[in-house]
C-alpha cells in the first residue's frame, strides 16, 4: 500500500457490515444516530485517509444534516447502501432529488 | 434601481462598459450551463440503473448472510471474519469537467490468495456465499462511488450556474439596461433643453438689434 493511497470505510449495524470486514473495509459498527454522526466524523478526518465511507441507508436516514454536508465535498464520498433489511430506496431518492435540482425538471 | 444615477456621460459610458461584460457572462455562464448538463445527462441513467444493480445484488449477499449467522453462532461468525486476508486500498485521482473537480478511483487489492479469510471446517456454506456475493458485488460498489460523488458534484455546480445565469439575465441585465434608457432620455431631455434655450436668447437678441417688437 502506497502511503499516498486510500483507505475505504463502511458505517452500519453490527450484522449489515461485518461481512465487508473480508473485502478488506473499516468497518464501524453504530447503531444510534450520535454512534453515527460521531462515526462519520472520526472517519472524515482528513489524516485518516479514507476516500469512500459507505453507509447504511437506516443510519443515514437518522442523520439527514451530516449526510448532506458530505454532498459538496470530494474526498470522502459518503455512499448509501442498503443495510441487512434491505433497500429504503432512500439513495435512489437522493439521486433522484440531484437529478432535479440540476435539471429544473423530473427526470425519472 | 434608477434613483442614485448621476445622467452624465460618464456614468452613461461606465454602465455600458458593465452591460457589455454582464451579456458576455451570461453567454459564456450559459454554455458552461449546457455542457454541464449534458454531462450530467450522459451519467445520470448510469447512475441509476448501477445502483439499482448494487442494491439488489448486496440484498442478495446479505440474506445469505443472515442464513449465516442462523447456522452459525454469533462468536463463530465474528471469529472468522476477525482477520481479513485482503486489504483493499486506492489511489485517488482527479478529473476536471468544465471546472468541477470529481474523482477517480483506482483500486487495488491485495490478496491473501483467497477471499475467504477462515478455514472451511467451521463455517457454513451460507458465509461462503455472501462473502463471494460481496466480492462480486464490490466492483459494482467501487464504480457507484466514482459515478455517485460525479452526479452530485455535477448537480451542486449546475445549481449554482444556473443562478448565476438567472441573476444575470433576469435582474442584472435588465436593471443595466434601464439605467442606460434612463439616464440616455435625461441626456436627450438636457438637450432639447439646451436648444430651447438658445432659441429663446436668438431671439431676445434679434429684438434688441432690431428693435423688433415681438
Amino acid at each position: 500500500m502506497n502511503p499516498s493511497d486510500y483507505k475505504l470505510a463502511i458505517v452500519g449495524d453490527k450484522d449489515s457490515v461485518t461481512a465487508f470486514k473480508a473485502l478488506g473495509l473499516t468497518c464501524v459498527a453504530a447503531e444510534s444516530a450520535e454512534e453515527a454522526a460521531r462515526a462519520l466524523r472520526d472517519l472524515s478526518a482528513p489524516e485518516k485517509r479514507f476516500a469512500i465511507i459507505y453507509i447504511t441507508e437506516d443510519l443515514a436516514r437518522l442523520i439527514p444534516e451530516e449526510t448532506a454536508a458530505y454532498r459538496e465535498i470530494t474526498v470522502p464520498a459518503l455512499i448509501l447502501i442498503p443495510s441487512k433489511s434491505g433497500s429504503l430506496g432512500l439513495g435512489l431518492e437522493l439521486l433522484t432529488q440531484s437529478a432535479e435540482r440540476a435539471a429544473g425538471v423530473k427526470l425519472f | 434601481m434608477a434613483t442614485a444615477i448621476k445622467p452624465t456621460r460618464m456614468e452613461l459610458n461606465r454602465l455600458r462598459a458593465r452591460l457589455k461584460t454582464a451579456t458576455r457572462g451570461h453567454k459564456l455562464l450559459k454554455d458552461k450551463r449546457d455542457e454541464l448538463m449534458r454531462q450530467f445527462m450522459l451519467i445520470v441513467k448510469e447512475n441509476k440503473e448501477l445502483r439499482e444493480k448494487v442494491e439488489e445484488r448486496l440484498a442478495g449477499a446479505m440474506a445469505s448472510l443472515s442464513a449465516a449467522s442462523a447456522v452459525m453462532s454469533p462468536e463463530m461468525l465474528e471469529q472468522s471474519l476477525l482477520y481479513p486476508k485482503r486489504r483493499v486500498s486506492v489511489a485517488v485521482k482527479y478529473r476536471n469537467i468544465m471546472g468541477v473537480t470529481v474523482p477517480e478511483y483506482d483500486f487495488h487489492t491485495e490478496d491473501g490468495g483467497d477471499a475467504l479469510p477462515y478455514g472451511y471446517a467451521m463455517t457454513s456454506g451460507e458465509l461462503d456465499d455472501a462473502i463471494v456475493g460481496l466480492t462480486r458485488s464490490f466492483t459494482d460498489m467501487l464504480e457507484l462511488a466514482r459515478i455517485e460523488k460525479t452526479v452530485q458534484l455535477l448537480a451542486n455546480e449546475i445549481e449554482k450556474t444556473r443562478r448565476r445565469v438567472n441573476a444575470l439575465e433576469y435582474m442584472m441585465i435588465p436593471e443595466l439596461q434601464s439605467s442606460i434608457r434612463y439616464i440616455r432620455m435625461k441626456l436627450e431631455e438636457n438637450e432639447r433643453g439646451n436648444i430651447t434655450r438658445l432659441m429663446k436668447v436668438k431671439d431676445a437678441i434679434l429684438a434688441e438689434a432690431h428693435g423688433y417688437d415681438k
